[in-house]
């Protein structure tokens, strides 16, 4: 058995963030377990810029942003084990782990930061017709296939669902010769960011359809072409409006989910609807001792937010460590009327700091107003000029609204139109 | 005559009108901070992107190690440049902010490595 104070599980931008925060803190002997070759996580096949904007204040890919947390990582003696694989968390902390060169290894833990990530959504959450050839694969697959291996999965495309991932994959794609057909989105809006659908799809002549999706694959060995169709306003696809698109290769970019295995079995709570752990505004889970942050907490847009998440959960982790983390008297939070969930979602409110409520609105509004509210009392209202599900919104409680609260108070976030 | 926009210069998307009179931009407005009003003009004169791609690497620890423009490239010069960057193979150790290719077709921007790769 291997003794550490922390244990970080993920090696990616929310995982260095907490390790190294921990560390900053004062707490000494700090392990990173990774599942892959090398520390970084998403951000290495993430080779578009645009992070780092609100962090560094200037704009780097994805590997310069993870870049910078491997070389603070590599500075300190928090110890990193990659191509480690994390079986097991237990109830007293013991943290399982497996890899080519040390076999089975065991950590003992104080305190644990789950910081996982999340994966896509695979076909198989899709009701899509036809058989299963080959060429159909999540768009983050075909980013692994085209910028880390090299390889050029196919050179007709077409993309389901215009997040931001399949936006940023169709320029790939076109810029290394393929062409793209059409990308598809269910919904009557774009889930990905509106710079993305200029520069990744307008620039090109990409056409993209909203309200439309992909109903049939057809092929056996190799995809031969698609069926796609518009769908209604229940989502359902429109009899008389079906279409055949030749192509090799269907991208997939059709929601994430937070990879939350481990969280189960040790028996962490989690949200119903961010399928990410019940967590305080330090960041811990129902489970003492267990934290989350990052896309296993919830679906980030900016890693920027991932990484003033992770620094929470990495000094709460410190905190617990050092026997230092307040007790107190925990309200929950709740969003309403098109707020679709807050994290945190419970609140300490003998808090004596500001912090930030993280939502997500379920559709789009432009001149909405931001209601927050805690036992018939209106703490804020702001008006903002949009509010889009693809985008995560805050509002801010400080500790003199805190006070007015007692055990029996809830807060709520809610949209007035 | 009169075009929207969408800037692209951060993750904001600020919607963007721009006045043009005999070709000349007379008026920006819908930005938010100057990037954008940088953006408009540009993109009614000289459209520019920057440019993000892999090249080949021997003896990589990876097939390919990422790169990027160190500055924006005409809009219409990203192809002739991507068949640049697919002739050239690096040879590894990588590190971060190599120069990959100098003076791109004598466009004044670099491509640089954004990842490292220390070899096999």
């Amino acid at each position: 058995m291997l003794n550490y104070d922390l244990v970080v599980v993920g090696g990616g931008p929310a995982g260095m963030a907490a390790a190294l925060k921990a560390k900053e803190e004062g707490v000494e002997k700090i392990v990173i377990l990774e599942r892959a070759q090398t520390l970084g996580g998403i951000l290495e096949q993430c080779i578009h810029t645009g992070f780092g904007l609100h962090y560094f204040g200037e704009e780097l890919s994805g590997p310069e942003y993870a870049g910078r947390f491997i070389e603070l990582v590599e500075k300190t003696d928090i110890d990193v084990f990659t191509d480690t694989m994390v079986l097991n968390i237990s109830d007293s902390k013991v943290v399982t782990a497996v890899n080519n060169n040390e076999g089975l290894m065991q950590f003992q833990a104080i305190a644990v930061v789950l910081a996982m990530g999340c994966r896509e959504r695979p076909r198989g959450a899709l009701s899509i017709a036809g058989s299963r050839p080959s060429g159909i694969m999540t768009a983050g697959t075909a980013q692994k296939y085209v910028n880390i291996d090299g390889y050029m999965p196919g050179k007709k495309v077409v993309i389901l669902g215009s997040g931001d991932i399949g936006l940023i994959m169709a320029r790939r794609m076109t810029l290394e010769g393929a062409e793209v057909k059409v990308v598809c989105e269910l919904m009557p809006y774009s889930g990905g960011l509106t710079r993305n659908i200029v520069q990744c799809l307008d620039d090109f002549g990409i056409p993209l359809r909203l309200s439309c999706t992909v109903i049939k694959t057809h092929g056996k060995e190799r995809l031969e072409g698609v069926t796609i169709a518009k769908v209604d306003e229940r989502l359902q696809p429109i009899p008389g409006t079906e279409e055949y698109i030749e192509c090799d290769t269907l991208l997939l970019s059709v929601g994430l989910i937070p990879e939350n295995e481990l969280s189960k079995d040790v028996g962490v709570e989690l949200d119903r609807v961010t399928s990410g752990p019940v967590v305080d505004e330090y960041r811990e889970t129902l489970k003492p001792g267990i934290f989350a942050c990052g896309n296993v907490l919830q679906v980030h847009d900016l890693v920027d937010y991932v990484t003033e998440e992770s620094q929470i959960a990495g000094k709460g982790a410190a905190d617990y460590i050092f026997g230092k983390k307040k007790g107190g008297t925990f309200i929950n939070t709740k969003g309403i009327d098109g707020v679709r969930y807050i994290v945190p979602q419970r609140v300490n409110i003998e808090g004596t700091e500001k912090l930030k409520l993280y939502f997500r609105v379920g559709q789009v509004y432009t001149g909405a107003k931001v209601v927050v509210e805690c036992d018939g009392e209106i703490l804020s209202s702001r008006k903002k000029v949009k509010l889009a599900p693809g985008e995560m919104e805050n509002v801010v409680i400080t500790p003199e609204m805190l006070a007015k609260m007692n055990e029996n108070s809830e807060i709520t976030v809610r949209i007035e139109q | 005559m009169k075009k929207s926009l969408i800037c692209v210069s951060c993750p904001l998307g600020c919607p963007i009108e721009v006045e043009i009179e005999n070709g000349e931009v007379v008026a920006v407005t819908g930005n938010t901070c100057k990037r954008g009003d940088a953006y408009a003009r540009a993109e009614i004169t000289n459209p520019v992107r920057s440019l993000t791609t892999s090249v080949k690497v021997e003896n990589g620890m990876y097939a390919v190690v990422p790169v990027k423009s160190s500055g924006p490239v005409p809009k219409d010069k990203m192809f002739d440049c991507m068949k640049k960057i697919n002739a050239v193979t690096v040879k590894a150790p990588v590190k971060i902010g190599d120069v990959v290719i100098e003076n791109i077709l004598d466009l004044g921007v670099d491509i640089i490595a954004t990842n490292c790769d220390p070899g096999i």
